[in-house]
């Protein structure tokens, strides 16, 4: 579904990815793992063409995105939880879902306003309360709401439960694994390795902006070594 | 206590105060969303005065030349953006400055080859012309048209920003502009619309003072300084706090010019009184500007989300 290749991508002069690649299917949970500042948020702003690639290829579907406006890629079918969920506080939940909501699409139960808060029913009290106004869990269960709204065919989650209190964690995870049953394709980058083994069909780990290891969980689960070299665990 | 002249002065200060939320509130949306130092905005102010005076010269009504200049005062403001603007937005501040200081020479060199040196005087159609009786008082029909005419647009616009769904985008892009882009919102798109918005609110008060002070070459660019204050002590990007800045601020000046000197009587000698308070008058607005940045740097109604 999503292909990168050979990825370079620059902050000014600065290179943060270093020929980065990886495959996307349909239908799987992909994840990217890795220390922090080894370029995961660089690929995700880099395949929204929000910090575009220098050089190497996008695809999605088949068609070139690397140089697609984010709003382009977003109007693909890309939907994005960012990284700290970048909810607009100044906007009520009702209306932080429905900015970038996508009224034609073609898929035959779409996400709707409705549909979002059946799905996250902490929503359903705090439809006219600001963003500002929500805890960290009903914000990242907004962004998730937020980008369901879109009707992507790929949603991408960078840092899906970080800095939320445990108990949160847990239905944040139960809601990533009833989306995956839906059949939703999903990158998602998070740290918890545990979770991350038990829902992912496959893994990258990215090292100084490139894949240094990839493969299916059970192998990840059982290699302590690669796990001590790259993840420190 | 001359209540009637205070009355008066209040009129004066309110209809100042909407004049300049027509012009602030555009620019608040332009340099909130796009982070966009537009100098040149007064320059729509003139350029509305001069369509609105041309449409009058050739025997139509004000009100319908009025309705057809804020149509060309849309397509004026959208081909500005789309020629000039969108390619300074990721410009530095300074670069936006002073490209658009070059814009404003250009449509004053402009209006200049087109209209003549010379002022344009807009006729009122004759029941503007005259008096409003409120009770003891005559207050000029105009002024009132202005202060209505204000009121309405900053109605409209109020129900546009917080009901509409265009305004829940704008306010969206005024806290986080790469997030509204990656929810799928052509940004391009927003920002051709909100600054042709903005050039057509300026040169409505363009058309509005026209015919009280006559469409002239440069005639925005005095008011545009003042219009930058009440962005500034509103909040950048908030057209709330542009509301009530440019209202404050109309009414600090107005009465300031009117009431400093008798104020300053009170404690000091006739002559140093009469020569000190012109001058401190012209300051008063930069005196609060000064004291709203100590206590509130970021405005009186900043934008929520818009970080320190």
């Amino acid at each position: 579904m999503l292909d990168l290749k050979r990825v370079k991508t620059f902050y000014g002069s600065i290179q943060a990815l270093f020929g980065m690649s990886l495959h996307i299917e349909q239908g799987k949970v992909t994840t990217l793992i890795g220390r922090n500042g080894m370029g995961k948020t660089t690929t995700v702003n880099s395949i929204m063409g929000i910090t575009p690639c220098r050089s190497g290829e996008i695809t999605f579907l088949g068609n070139r995105i690397d140089h697609h406006a984010p709003y382009q890629v977003a109007q693909n079918g890309i939907g994005l939880v960012p990284e700290g969920r970048q909810i607009f506080p100044n906007l009520s939940v009702r209306e932080n879902l429905l900015v970038g909501a996508n009224h034609f699409s073609a898929s035959k139960s779409p996400w709707t306003l409705n549909r979002v808060i059946d799905f996250f029913p902490a929503l359903q009290d705090r439809l006219n309360n600001m963003g500002n106004q929500l805890s960290g869990g009903e914000q990242q269960m907004l962004a998730i709401g937020r980008a369901l709204m879109l009707n992507p065919m790929l949603l991408i989650l960078d840092e899906a439960t970080e800095g939320l209190a445990p108990l949160i964690r847990r239905e944040i995870w139960h809601c990533l694994d009833e989306l995956k049953k839906s059949g939703m394709t999903i990158l998602l980058i998070d740290k918890n390795i545990e979770e991350l083994n038990r829902i992912a069909d496959y893994h990258y780990i990215i090292e100084k902006g490139k894949v240094v290891w990839d493969g299916f969980p059970t192998t990840l689960k059982d290699n302590a070594e690669l796990k001590q070299k790259y993840l420190g665990i | 206590m001359d209540w009637g002249l205070l009355l008066t002065q209040l009129m004066n200060g309110l209809q100042f105060g909407l004049l300049l939320f027509l012009l602030a509130s555009g620019l608040t949306l332009i340099f909130g969303i796009m982070d966009f130092i537009n100098l040149s905005h007064g320059s729509f102010y003139m350029i509305g005065a001069y369509f609105c005076g041309s449409i009058v010269a050739r025997g139509e009504s004000f009100f319908i030349a009025v309705l057809f200049a804020l149509v060309g005062m849309f397509v004026v403001g959208a081909l500005v953006e789309w020629i000039v603007a969108r390619r300074l937005y990721r410009a530095d501040h300074l670069d936006q400055v002073l490209a658009t200081f070059g814009l404003i020479l250009i449509f004053d060199a402009i209006v200049h080859i087109i209209w003549g040196p010379a002022g344009m005087a807009i006729p009122l159609p004759e029941f503007l012309d005259g008096q409003v009786s409120l009770g003891t008082l005559e207050l000029p029909t105009y002024r009132l048209v202005i202060i209505s005419g204000g009121l309405l647009v900053a109605g409209i616009l109020s129900v546009l920003v917080t009901r509409s769904r265009l305004g829940m985008i704008i306010r969206a892009g005024a806290s986080n502009q790469t997030m509204v882009e990656a929810l799928g919102v052509n940004i391009h798109k927003l920002f051709l619309i909100v600054f042709a918005i903005g050039a057509t609110m300026s040169g409505f008060a363009g058309m509005l003072i026209a015919p009280i002070t006559e469409a002239s070459i440069g005639m925005g660019n005095d008011i545009i300084i003042i219009a930058f204050v009440v962005v500034i002590v509103g909040g950048i990007g908030s057209v709330k706090g542009a509301f009530y800045a440019s209202i404050l601020i109309g009414l600090i000046d107005t009465l300031g010019r009117s009431y400093l000197d008798d104020l300053m009587k009170l404690f000091m000698s006739l002559d140093h009184a009469e020569t000190a308070a012109p001058a401190l008058s012209a300051m008063l607005i930069y005196i609060l500007m000064a004291i709203v940045l100590a206590f509130k740097p970021q405005g009186l109604f900043p934008p929520a989300g818009i970080r320190p």
